[in-house]
């Protein structure tokens, strides 16, 4: 809890309080499945692919992805981390500050890149993330891939593999981790979720999403973002 | 808070100089890259201004500012208007006039940086909120910092025997990147050099390098041990907390860094020395000096490097010595610098 908590506190301040469990651990390991199947069946193998991960969400994507593909075909991906923060169109705007590295390991030319992302939302990331890889080779293809869309696009970017499209509020925050994904808000430190957050879930969440809840959240509890409180 | 100008590396503090390493680490990473650029400061405009001459600290902000996509202005004391007249105050004013987002500063004397921050904060700041001066500078600048002024930055390059934080800064990333590299461990960050012992040895009165790296490398953690004659020594130093030696042999065998300073002559307007040989031999780094290393001991210099003097020739060319090092990582910590001042945006550890 500590942990995942210390990741989510944003910029502005606030700490993520989680208030519907979207997917548990098993759905997500399921979709993951499901998309290193659907990336295989689409470029038929896993010939000259690269799985990119965007720092820091989808990194464990990539290679969660990676190991799939490497279970079914017998065959190492080349996975790297991709860090676009000079690449964003909002620096100067707010705290623009890299979180790692890039690592790219092998030479893109040629290469059919997937980028991975745990969260699609503006597009505004990916598209910084493409400007980036025009920086670093000539990728034959980039495709994209991540465990949840939620809608809110400004920009023509479409994803090639979801793993769940999350119809959400613009103001409310997803957290996607491989224990799961839980939707909540960014609220200040002590603040309780009010009532009403709660009243509106029926048109965002999925019935079944909802009726996992059950009883067992009150306004106001705070939803461990790992799900073990549920 | 990000300060607005660099002009000491005091102005960082440890979380300050944690970040601009932890950037540096990351520009390090785009300098390898087939296109070594990204678009982060693209519209900003960087004007260097050198009064004194410089060949790696210029270009190497040069480069810096152009792999981060911003456009470099170049402006060089000697052949502008200084020479007609021109006040420095109206030079600065002028070139603040055409949309400069950074001033680069290197002069001969100490504390023109600081000046120069003055005037470009007094001009804007008193004259007009939204006046010519607000609308030149960056919108974003004085959107995300709500500074006074244009909003443009002064960063320090060397001001006559005052600082160089660049220079120490560097130093910082190279002494600490460069240990993990050899030794494979990594110290535990912010306090990246917690236990090191640095001997900064010749010419501390002149050097404004020896001034910031004292400052950073204690600021780390790190024991400083000056060596240098007594005439080479400042006249006064109360508050620097470092100790002081003339035991070359012993400080050497002792040492994790020798980081050796240039005899600077150019300022050196009295009988300093009795000779350069006696220097060489009682502080310089001759070859039979250089086997009292420890193992992991690591040679510096800022540059530029009177061989034979203040080091040998072979020594300097050793595996012991990251003086290329130096250089080479000089470019991506400017651009951490630049970035963290001009780009960023971001309050450090807020």
């Amino acid at each position: 809890m500590g942990q995942r908590e210390r990741t989510l506190v944003s910029p502005a301040g606030g700490v993520f309080r989680g208030r519907a469990v979207v997917m548990d651990a098993e759905d997500v390991r399921r979709a993951t499945w499901r998309i290193a199947h659907e990336i295989l069946e689409h470029n038929r193998g896993a010939g000259n692919l690269v799985l990119v991960g965007l720092q820091t969400g989808g990194v464990w994507i990539a290679s969660a992805l990676a190991d799939v593909v490497r279970a079914v075909t017998a065959t190492d991906v080349p996975v790297g981390a991709l860090d676009v923060a000079y690449y964003r169109d909002d620096i100067g705007l707010r705290p623009v500050l890299p979180v790692a590295a890039t690592e790219i390991p092998v030479d893109l030319g040629g290469a059919v890149v997937v980028l991975c992302d745990d969260v699609l939302f503006t597009g505004r990331t990916v598209r910084a993330a493409l400007n980036a890889l025009t920086d670093l080779g000539r990728p034959a293809a980039v495709q994209l891939a991540v465990m949840v869309d939620r809608g809110h696009r400004e920009l023509p970017i479409r994803p090639d593999y979801v793993g769940k499209n999350l119809p959400t509020r613009r103001l409310e925050m997803v957290d996607v981790s491989p224990e799961g994904v839980v939707l909540g808000d960014m609220v200040a430190p002590g603040d309780k979720v009010a009532a009403r957050d709660l009243g509106a879930l029926g048109d965002t969440v999925a019935p079944g999403a909802l009726a996992a809840l059950g009883g067992t959240l009150a306004p106001g509890d705070n939803v461990a973002p790992e799900g073990e409180a549920v | 808070m990000t300060p607005r100008h660099l002009l000491s590396v005091a102005d960082l503090g440890l979380d300050g100089i944690d970040e601009v390493l932890r950037l540096a680490d990351t520009f390090v990473e785009v300098g390898r890259r087939p296109i070594p650029r990204v678009p982060a400061l693209r519209g900003k405009t960087i004007v260097s201004t050198f009064f004194e001459d410089s060949t790696r600290t210029r270009l190497s902000f040069e480069a810096a500012a152009k792999r981060l996509s911003a456009d470099v202005l170049t402006f060089t004391g000697s052949s502008s208007s200084l020479n007609k007249g021109e006040p420095l105050r109206d030079t600065v004013l002028t070139l603040e006039a055409m949309g400069v987002d950074a001033f680069v500063v290197r002069h001969s004397c100490a504390g023109v940086p600081a000046q120069v921050a003055g005037w470009l904060e007094s001009a804007g700041g008193a004259g007009g909120a939204g006046g010519a001066g607000g609308a030149g500078g960056a919108g974003g600048a004085g959107g995300a910092g709500g500074q006074p002024g244009s909003g443009a930055s002064v960063l320090n390059a060397g001001d006559g025997a005052h600082e160089h934080p660049t220079q120490a800064l560097l130093d910082c990333f190279t002494i600490s990147r460069e240990r993990e590299r050899r030794l494979g461990y990594s110290p535990a960050r912010p306090a990246v050099l917690s236990g090191l012992s640095i001997a900064i040895v010749g010419d501390i009165r002149h050097s404004r390098v020896a001034r910031s790296n004292v400052i950073a490398f204690s600021t780390l953690g790190a024991t400083v041990t000056l060596v240098a004659p007594p005439t080479l020594l400042p006249p006064s130093l109360e508050g620097w907390p470092v100790e002081v030696s003339h035991d070359m042999d012993a400080v050497v065998a002792k040492s994790d860094v020798v980081y050796l300073l240039r005899l600077q002559s150019e300022r050196m307007n009295e009988q300093f020395l009795p000779s350069l040989r006696e220097y060489t031999a009682t502080f310089g780094l001759t070859a039979e000096r250089a086997r009292l290393l420890g193992p992991s001991a690591l040679v510096m210099h800022p540059g530029p490097v009177r061989r034979g003097i203040e080091i040998a020739a072979e020594v300097a060319d050793s595996p012991v010595s990251v003086i290329t090092t130096q250089v080479a990582n000089g470019v991506a910590v400017r651009m951490a610098v630049l970035y963290l001042l001009l780009g960023s945006g971001a309050p450090v550890g807020a």
